[in-house]
């Protein structure tokens, strides 16, 4: 039994000029102890597919899948307040943009011991302790004075780990990172990613990591879906990704990496498309 | 190469006219999905071509009075006549024909007044937001002097000052309403001033007048649309209340404030006499108001779903 | 190429620095923050030169004292041989079109309630006295030059896509006919796709009209592949300057080094090693 199985999701949402449909048919798995991996380019609806699972739309977005099931479970059936028991503790997610993710009026500390009240129940001193233990686990120092901390007054990494800290105060089952590295300095991405492939390797929890870096890809998925406008293009373990791309997105996105560049110019996407990347068909392997 | 991103979905030649009617269009889909907005324009429509029309769809004058006929009660009231559909004044004038003739000075000064107030209230703004120091300082504290003296009062002594009558009523209500423009205009220069346009246009080799007038302030007008609206309703409002107090229009003017200061006595009485005054003015500004919480959801960028 | 003037450097920069004041609060004394602490190099005509940093390193500030919009605190900047009179005020539109600069952020960069026709014809509209007409016919080439077309003249920014809206910014820079341009992290905010045409289009141009370019950025994979020069800044200083070749072969400082160990690499032998790495962690 998987951990998440999503079946032919697709979300649309109502504009003045019809609908738009952001995710079209998408059908994810994730099992305990992987990382999968959504890549794609803005507008391919990697973050809309996650947010639909963890009920953070606006309610004017239309949602529809076959199945949702996380754990067995069908998360579509839930009511409001079952699902909210759910989201925060068993799965969490943390997003791009670090210190705008946190409220700028509550301390750090503040705003992790909320968690732990609200999904553990713990009383003030248990909270304080727990705190204290997670801000260490994801390594932040003076964790007694970091708590009494402004996220305005600390840096995007730092803030990046009181987010983490928070994600997994609960011992979640999944993770959810929403292009976690994507606003942060290369050297503190670094130090990011591994922080989280550290805490995924130690706790066995399922880690989806949405990224449209390549790179980040590389360094931490051992399964990959590559998504484009909507559309799953291609879904397969990450070295065979990498060395047989089949899809021509794939190997459109593969060959447009400047490290793969050979001669003068970079090949872009419409070298492999005549142009036309509407007329891209899905002819890679879907699970 | 086009970009194969391209969101468009024809790259065919898009002339102005076409631009501003897609834009138009755009505009109505997140105006019209509030019903109350739309309500509200309806009804300043309707207002509006009652003014222009007003000699038209009157059934008498103003200023005629009927001496047979005074305080007549509303048609539908025991001792009423369809020839006054909503009865006599005292003075034996027909109340409809002058709440008709009413609409006229309330939009009139409506319009008058926002558009004096947003034009000096822009200009003074931008020049205390885009020069910031000294300047700013001495226009804010000038601001918040004029807003720490309660409104009507202020209206007041101004036309206490310029004496009573419609002209007076309106520079004085115009510099009470000021402020609030100055303030959003401030905020808004102070807000896009550091944007990367800004320092691009400023590196092209732009004036200062060029910066405040031709980039900045054409993206701060927003909430300026919204302010305006509620300016509009506080005029009238203003004015009724200037109006009331005898310092505004002077009698016979039919204006709904005047009219509700000549009524006064009878509020026992005869009921009518004060009643459809006081709705016309209510029912004017809840219009105007409603209109502009659809503007304000409409232009607010942040609201936007595509 | 032959060239007239006795040197070929068209940008020298000479231990340029830039302070700033910051209010020290009641009681306190002002603090000094000095963003660009002294910064050397030499730039010659058609070459690029790429800027590599972290955030709070100085390349920005940098970027926008050589493009004149901040002054610098100390230091000498000459462009294309002359030196440059940095002092507000004593800007000339003739030294306004020798250089330009390209901004990361697509969508903060142009102007929304103006078309982008009026975007591109304005720097001619402030600067020379072409009639209208003349103006639309030079907007409308650049506009093609860039890869858009003549039917978007008429629209607003808000209706093109991130790609297309640096490529109107790169028009815009253009307009002049610059000789230095300055590109601070302009695929930053771009997808992968379409930063491979962006980085194809500014090849393209700096071929055709023989444009020398500094190009800040963050990303070493994008600076590996278009730069000649690289300069790495590190809290307000040139920690390691040279040849691109140089630089990634030999990196001398450390924190280039560290730079270059934390950038992921998307290659299929450093997979298959983690892969590998990770199998023998939970067999042991």
């Amino acid at each position: 039994m998987s951990l998440l199985q999503i079946d032919n999701l697709t979300v649309e949402f109502e504009t003045s000029t019809g609908w738009f449909r952001a995710v079209d048919g998408v059908s994810i798995k994730v099992d305990e102890a992987e990382v999968l991996a959504i890549v794609g380019e803005s507008g391919s609806g990697k973050s809309v597919s996650m947010l639909a699972v963890m009920g953070l739309l606006p309610a004017t977005a239309k949602i529809t899948a076959d199945r949702m099931l996380f754990e067995g479970q069908d998360i579509q059936k839930l009511s409001g307040s079952e699902r909210r028991k759910l989201i925060g503790k068993d799965i969490a997610m943390i997003f791009q943009e670090p210190i705008a993710s946190l409220n700028p009026c509550f301390t750090v500390g503040f705003q992790i011991e909320e968690v732990l009240r609200i999904h553990l129940g713990l009383d003030k001193k248990a909270r304080r302790a727990r705190a204290i233990e997670l801000f260490k686990l994801v390594g932040l120092p003076n964790a007694e004075e970091r708590m009494h901390a402004f996220p305005h007054q600390m840096s995007g990494g730092q803030c990046q780990r009181v987010m983490i800290a928070i994600a997994i105060a609960c011992d979640p089952k999944l993770l959810i990172a929403d292009e976690p590295t994507t606003a942060l300095d290369v050297t503190i991405q670094k130090q990011i990613l591994d922080l989280i492939m550290d805490l995924q390797a130690r706790t066995g929890m399922g880690l989806i990591m949405i990224t449209h870096d390549m790179g980040v890809v590389a360094e931490t998925a051992d399964r990959v879906v590559v998504q484009y406008k909507g559309r799953k293009m291609e879904e397969a373990d990450v070295l065979s990704l990498f060395e047989n791309p089949q899809s021509n997105y794939t190997k459109a996105l593969l060959a447009a990496l400047p490290e793969n560049a050979t001669g003068d110019r970079l090949t872009t996407v419409s070298a492999f498309f005549d142009g036309n990347p509407e007329a891209a068909p899905s002819a890679g392997a879907s699970a | 190469m086009a970009d194969a991103t391209l969101t468009q979905k024809a790259a065919e030649p898009v002339s102005s006219a076409q631009m501003r009617r897609q834009m138009l269009k755009e505009f109505w889909f997140y105006f019209s999905e509030n019903r109350g907005a739309v309500i509200g324009l309806y009804v300043f429509v309707a207002l509006v071509l009652v003014a222009i029309f007003a000699s038209l769809i009157a059934p008498h004058s103003p200023f005629e009075q009927y001496r047979e006929a005074v305080l007549k009660p509303p048609a539908w009231v025991e001792g009423g006549s369809w020839t006054f559909v909503l009865g006599t004044d005292p003075i034996g004038r027909d109340i409809l024909s002058r709440l008709i003739y009413g609409a006229q000075y309330s939009l009139f000064v409506g319009l008058v007044v926002t558009t004096l107030s947003l034009v000096a209230g822009i200009i003074v703004g931008v020049i205390a937001g885009y020069y910031r120091g000294w300047v700013d300082t001495i226009i804010m504290r000038l601001m918040d002097m004029i807003l720490a003296i309660p409104s009507l009062l202020l209206a007041l002594v101004l036309v206490t000052i310029l004496g009573a009558g419609l002209n007076s009523a309106m520079i004085a209500i115009a510099v009470t309403l000021q402020p609030h423009f100055v303030r959003l205009t401030r905020a808004a220069v102070m807000a896009e001033k550091s944007r990367d346009y800004v320092t691009a246009a400023r590196i092209a080799g732009a004036s200062p007048l060029r910066l405040m007038f031709r980039t900045i302030l054409p993206n701060c007008t927003a909430p300026l649309i919204v302010q305006a609206t509620m300016s509009f309703s506080n005029a009238i409002l203003d004015l009724a209340a200037l109006g009331f107090l005898g310092m505004g229009v002077q009698p016979p003017s039919p204006e709904w404030g005047t009219m509700l200061a000549e009524a006064r006595e009878f509020i026992l009485r005869a009921w009518w006499v004060v009643t459809f005054p006081g709705l016309a003015i209510l029912i004017t500004v809840l219009a105007i108001n409603l209109m502009g919480d659809g503007l304000r959801d409409a232009l607010d960028p942040k609201l936007k779903r595509s | 190429m032959s060239d007239i003037k006795t040197t070929d450097t068209m940008l020298e920069v000479r231990n340029i620095k830039r302070d700033y004041e910051l209010p020290g609060g009641f009681m306190k004394p002002k603090k000094t923050l000095h963003a660009v602490k002294g910064v050397s190099f030499k730039l010659e005509r058609g070459k690029t030169l790429a800027i590599v940093g972290e955030s709070g390193c100085g390349k920005s500030t940098l970027a926008r004292m050589i493009t004149f919009i901040d002054e610098p605190t100390a230091g000498e900047l000459i462009i294309d041989g002359k030196k440059m009179d940095t002092r507000p005020g004593h800007l000339t539109s003739e030294m306004r079109q020798k250089v330009q600069i390209i901004f990361q952020n697509p969508y903060g960069s142009l102007n929304p309630r103006q078309k982008i026709g009026d975007v591109l014809g304005e720097p001619l509209a402030i600067n020379t006295d072409l009639s209208a007409a003349e103006r639309r016919n030079r907007a409308t080439e650049m506009l093609i030059k860039v890869g858009l077309g003549p039917e978007h003249y008429n629209r607003y920014p808000h209706m093109f896509s991130g790609g297309q809206r640096q490529r109107i910014a790169i028009a815009r820079a253009l307009m002049m006919n610059p000789k230095l341009l300055v590109l601070d992290e302009p695929v930053s905010a771009l997808d992968l796709s379409v930063q491979a045409q962006v980085l194809n289009l500014l090849a393209d141009l700096q071929d055709e009209f023989n444009l020398t370019y500094v190009f800040i950025s963050h990303d070493l994979s994008v600076v590996r592949y278009i730069a000649d020069e690289v300069m790495v800044m590190y809290f307000g200083e040139a920690v390691e300057y040279g040849t691109r070749d140089e630089v990634f072969s030999n990196p001398k400082h450390e924190y280039t080094q560290t730079l270059f160990k934390a950038t992921p690499k998307a290659d299929v032998e450093s997979i298959r090693a983690r892969i590998a790495a990770k199998k023998a962690a939970s067999a042991a």
